[in-house]
């Protein structure tokens, strides 16, 4: 996604983006991130807190808003109270692939999809 | 040379992570992009009067949509802006979709960009969310194939500025 970011950046259009992967993030460097320190899927907030949500998505804009010469990245003020720090870092950094296999069909999250599409 | 985190901020290394994890299980390293000079920096954005365009890779489509396939797929979708969530699916390989697919909000944070429209923080959403399956391996296939048609469609809503979630 940071690649986007620098590619729209550099054709006229601002961008500011979330990131719960910091490394990765820094690595490919765009202009303006917003980091959620959670375990990754919940890079807009953390499920059934709207509230939180809004306010992590806020933090992100407002980059937009600054006169910036260089890239930033900042921590949110949001934290993820959904499990305790020590617990999901611990299962995030254990030696585990849980990638699921690569099909290259459509891969409906529910059955009916298919045939929703296919209508 | 890559932005440090905070000294008292203990994030979890992903590239770390993915190295030591492909090494145990006899893969190359993944070549994570690497981008060491500057970005581009556009010109601050007053929020209030601006168009805002959600870009997310966490695979979210919408029902009556075709799922992503998850072999380098480089399509995307337009999901309206005015989605209920209930109607919102995610299709994705690479990480824990649980969550998504009770709240899609936490990868397509469609209510949150409503609310802050609706209280005035931005001026206004564009009627489209862009949303695509991130796990795309090849970067050439991103460049030549993704961004064009991303852009395009940015260009043709006349945004002012993207919020752009990844997972």
């Amino acid at each position: 996604m940071s690649l986007i970011a620098r590619h729209l950046e550099s054709v006229g259009i601002a961008t500011t983006s979330l990131s719960s992967a910091w490394s990765i993030t820094a690595s490919a460097n765009p202009p303006r991130v917003r980091f959620f320190d959670a375990p990754l899927g919940h890079t807009a907030g953390p499920p059934r807190r709207p509230d939180a949500q809004r306010t992590l998505v806020a933090e992100a804009l407002e980059l937009a808003t600054r006169a910036l010469d260089a890239p930033v990245i900042e921590p949110s003020s949001v934290t993820w109270i959904e499990a305790p720090a020590e617990v999901w870092k611990a299962e995030a950094r254990a030696l585990a692939d849980h990638r699921s296999p690569r099909h290259d069909t459509p891969q409906y999250d529910r059955p009916d999809d298919a045939e929703a599409a296919s209508s | 040379m890559p932005i440090e985190p905070p000294g008292d901020l203990d994030v979890v290394d992903y590239i770390a992570q993915t190295r030591d994890s492909y090494a145990q299980l006899g893969y190359d390293a993944y070549r994570w992009a690497r981008n060491d000079d500057p970005p581009a920096m556009q010109p601050p954005v007053d929020l209030a009067s601006a168009r805002v365009a959600l870009v997310a890779s966490g695979g979210i489509y919408r029902v009556g949509q075709v799922a992503f396939h998850h072999a380098d797929d480089t399509s995307h979708r337009r999901v309206p802006m005015s989605s209920d969530v209930a109607d919102l699916r995610v299709s994705h390989f690479a990480y824990d979709t649980t969550d998504a697919k009770a709240d899609p909000n936490v990868v397509f944070p469609v209510e949150a960009l409503r609310a802050l429209e609706a209280d005035g923080t931005i001026g206004s959403l564009a009627p489209d969310g862009l949303t695509f399956m991130g796990g795309i391996y090849s970067q050439r296939r991103v460049r030549e194939e993704l961004i064009p048609a991303i852009e395009a469609e940015l260009r043709e809503m006349e945004v002012d500025l993207v919020l752009l979630v990844p997972v």
